[in-house]
């Protein structure tokens, strides 16, 4: 379309505007409106939902403490070269000192002391040991004997070493612990064998939260396609007992579980009475993957079916007819033309299971014993117990590029507008 | 205009009326049956006499580092008085989370003049730290397991002979105390224990000894598994807190007995949150003199079986509330009980708890 006519006159509107400037005018008018209608959401967004996450992400790479706590030591530090073996001169301890008086007096230094025991056993200690000696410490210096004396650590280069490396603002220390890697002699490298365990978490997480998808969908959809097929009265009375379950506190259907599928519990006790099994070889099965995969596959199962059958509730039954009077047998009228249009619907429920079980981590920490728990298992672990927040968050910021790079993909594949929840 | 004042007038009517009724203090505490002993040796009595003090449980104390810590950073402390063990008040009071205390004068003396430093004596573990009981873990087992011939564990290690006492047994899924455990059976002697520990070998050497009952081993992350466990049968020996068996025993008649063999002391105390307003820390501390006194802290083992943190309270101990029978048996600080006890080393566990819990869930995973 073209905003001239053919003499090269500009179109205008009656008061003399050009109508293309009037038009955008308009329509931005018309979208601020949109915006000011969605404004007071868009907010609550912002401040309760968006504005915490990104708080929290900011945690991993943030590292202000040592600078702040010490700031002169830090600046002293710089000229200091680990690779010369030997703890700092005189100068550094000067410093060291006269920040070490001011933290004590603030109650700082603990803190930091916490901070840098995730990095080296002892530090902690060493910090709450210093600052009970700090006041009985001779003004007049010199300080580099006296802190040996208050402790011996600090004549140890590797105590060093840690305060240098982390005297920066910003840290990808706690990165490096979550990818099982730190910072070596020789640039980054993994740490040894008995120590890597993140990586290893996060794969079984995705491997057992597809497990725990695929299992949700094979069991149901054959549910939701007889939901969907019943007449109305019949299937409301299914619906609630899909639902009721749904409204059951978490703990009670775990716990019930656990008392379904332990060693003296409900199933082994029947297989046994029916000599299917003998005494002595009670099966396994809580406490390992397969109570956890069981737990979870039924605490998530409505996710499932309730996508699937909304879905399903809008597939005419005259097309599965029309196949069948054009010459198909069930299955092809099935495979050809009924599941193809409930593909939206396997991909509503597969994306929402698989995304809830990514993070669950109530329920694996109960059944899921040690080879069922899942890395949100340690991200609870390192923010109520260790209160190490910056390693939580970045296994929490992994865990999330994770699901939205799994959801690019399936965007890919699958593509995100066959999704429907209805 | 007319609505805004209707709102500003309710509440600040509502302000107005909670402060003339009376000071609500938060308790933070771990619900169950120590929370009902708490209510019922403290707070209750205290609010008899009063009545301008309300006081209302929160039962938060298992996740309350964590929630005190997002408290302190938001500028809202709501908790007025929390319930922690003491490696979780020394980690409070690093972080600058608690305050300190002092025990002259926040505490009350013994009845016979003594100090309360002195009269809890090492107990005061950290500057932030008010002790209220001394409890154990230990291991309880089932007395009727029919494979055992007759033989019942005496010892430790009995724990890691899967021969002489086959069958399951709960551990908890963190290094505290089993790593210890599992050094004295690897013949490291109890003074040892910590400097054996500290090197690389000293680990792999308990995560070794570990490993021979591994595969038998159901872990446990709440003190409630193992009593339920035991009850099921699913597990013929385990560890808990002393408490949990005593009910177990005592209250639900279980075919279950107290293996206290090198049980581990710890202590379970009260901190002041830091960043109070000086009238709720005033209200606070007067609450706190009051229920951790000597007569106090006795009263609270009449309801569970955890021993009092004063020396001097320990004559008073007496009878159970409700079940009649004598409670000095049951405590872990009993001279019969305490023949051979192992000393947890808090400071050494501040130090070593995230290194050694990496590498301890790194083994659980293999």
């Amino acid at each position: 379309m073209s905003d001239t006519t053919q003499d090269g006159q500009v179109l205008t509107t009656q008061d003399g505007k050009p109508l293309k400037a009037a038009l955008a005018k308009a329509l931005r008018r018309e979208k601020l409106r949109a915006l000011m209608l969605i404004a007071p959401l868009l907010i609550f967004v912002l401040i309760t939902f968006v504005a915490p996450i990104v708080d929290m992400l900011f945690r991993s790479v943030e590292n202000g403490i040592v600078s702040e706590t010490l700031p002169e030591t830090v600046v002293a530090l710089r000229e200091w070269d680990p690779a010369s073996g030997e703890a700092p001169d005189e100068a550094v301890f000067v410093a060291l000192y006269n920040d070490m008086v001011i933290a004590v007096a603030e109650k700082t230094h603990t803190r930091l002391g916490s901070r840098l025991n995730y990095e080296q056993s002892g530090i902690s200690s060493l910090f709450r040991k210093t600052g009970r000696r700090i006041k009985r410490m001779d003004e007049g210096g010199p300080f580099k004997d006296q802190f040996l004396s208050a402790d011996k650590k600090w004549g140890d280069v590797a105590t060093w070493q840690v305060l240098q490396q982390f005297s920066p603002s910003y840290t990808d220390g706690y990165f490096l612990n979550a990818f099982d890697a730190k910072r070596g002699a020789e640039g980054i490298e993994l740490k040894p064998a008995d120590e890597r365990i993140y990586m290893f978490l996060f794969g079984r997480t995705l491997f057992l939260s597809i497990v725990i998808t695929v299992s949700c969908l094979l069991l149901g959809y054959p549910i939701a396609f007889l939901l969907a097929a019943l007449p109305l009265r019949t299937s409301n009375l299914l619906m609630i007992l899909v639902l009721l379950p749904f409204w059951t506190s978490l703990l009670v259907r775990t716990s019930a579980w656990k008392v379904l599928l332990q060693q003296q519990g409900v199933i082994n006790d029947f297989l046994v009475w029916a000599n299917i099994i003998s005494d002595s070889g009670r099966l396994v099965m809580i406490n390992n993957q397969t109570g956890t995969i069981i737990a979870m596959t039924h605490i998530l199962l409505p996710f499932m079916i309730l996508p699937l059958y909304s879905v399903m509730k809008t597939i005419s039954p005259t097309y599965v007819r029309a196949a069948k009077s054009l010459g198909a047998n069930d299955w092809t009228a099935f495979w050809r033309v009924y599941f193809p249009q409930s593909v939206p619907g396997i991909g509503a429920g597969a994306v929402l299971v698989f995304i809830l079980s990514i993070g669950y981590y109530i329920t694996p920490e109960l059944v899921g014993g040690t080879s069922g728990i899942f890395i949100s298992n340690r991200i609870a672990y390192h923010i109520s117990s260790s209160l190490n927040w910056g390693l939580a968050a970045s296994l929490g910021t992994l865990l999330l590029v994770a699901v939205l790079v799994l959801f690019v993909v399936y965007d890919k594949i699958v593509g995100i507008d066959n999704v429907k929840l209805g | 205009m007319k609505l805004r004042t209707v709102i500003l007038a309710g509440t600040a009517m509502a302000f107005a009326s909670s402060a003339a009724l009376a000071t609500d203090l938060t308790l933070v505490s771990w619900g169950g049956a120590y929370q009902a002993s708490q209510k019922n040796a403290y707070t209750d009595p205290y609010m008899k006499e009063n009545p301008d003090i309300n006081v209302i449980w929160d039962e938060s104390s298992a996740e309350a580092v964590a929630k005190l810590r997002a408290m302190n950073e938001a500028g809202n402390v709501t908790w007025d008085l929390v319930d922690v063990v003491a490696s979780d008040a020394i980690r409070l009071c690093d972080e600058g989370l608690a305050i300190e205390i002092d025990p002259a004068t926040d505490l009350a003396a013994a009845p016979d003049g003594t100090s309360a430093a002195d009269d809890f004596g090492d107990l005061l573990v950290s500057e932030c730290f008010i002790p209220q009981i001394v409890y154990s873990t230990t291991f309880g087992y089932r007395s009727d397991v029919e494979e055992w011939g007759g033989k019942e564990p005496s010892n430790i290690c009995d724990v890691f002979d899967l021969e002489t006492f086959p069958g399951k047994r709960s551990l908890e899924k963190r290094p505290i105390n089993n790593v210890e455990w599992a050094l004295l059976c690897d013949g490291v002697p109890k003074e040892e224990v910590y400097n054996v520990l500290e090197t690389e070998e000293g680990l792999a050497r308990a995560l070794a000894k570990l490993d021979t009952i591994k595969d038998n081993v159901v872990w446990w992350s709440a003190g409630a598994e193992t009593p339920q466990l035991l009850a099921d049968k699913e597990v013929v020996i385990g560890s808990t807190y002393n408490g949990r068996l005593f009910a177990l025993i005592e209250e639900q008649k279980q075919p279950v007995k107290m293996l206290w063999d090198a049980q581990v002391f710890d202590l379970d105390g009260w901190i002041i949150p830091a960043g109070l307003p000086e009238d709720r820390l005033a209200a606070t501390k007067k609450l706190v003199k009051y229920a951790t006194d000597t007569q106090r802290l006795a009263d609270q083992a009449k309801f569970i079986s955890y021993g009092p943190a004063r020396k001097s309270s320990a004559p008073l101990v007496g009878k159970h509330a409700t079940l009649g029978i004598d409670m000095a048996p049951h405590m872990p600080t009993d001279p019969n009980n305490a023949k051979n006890t192992f000393l947890y080393n808090y400071e050494w566990w501040a130090d070593y708890r995230d290194d050694i819990d990496a590498k301890f869930q790194a083994w659980l995973t293999q």
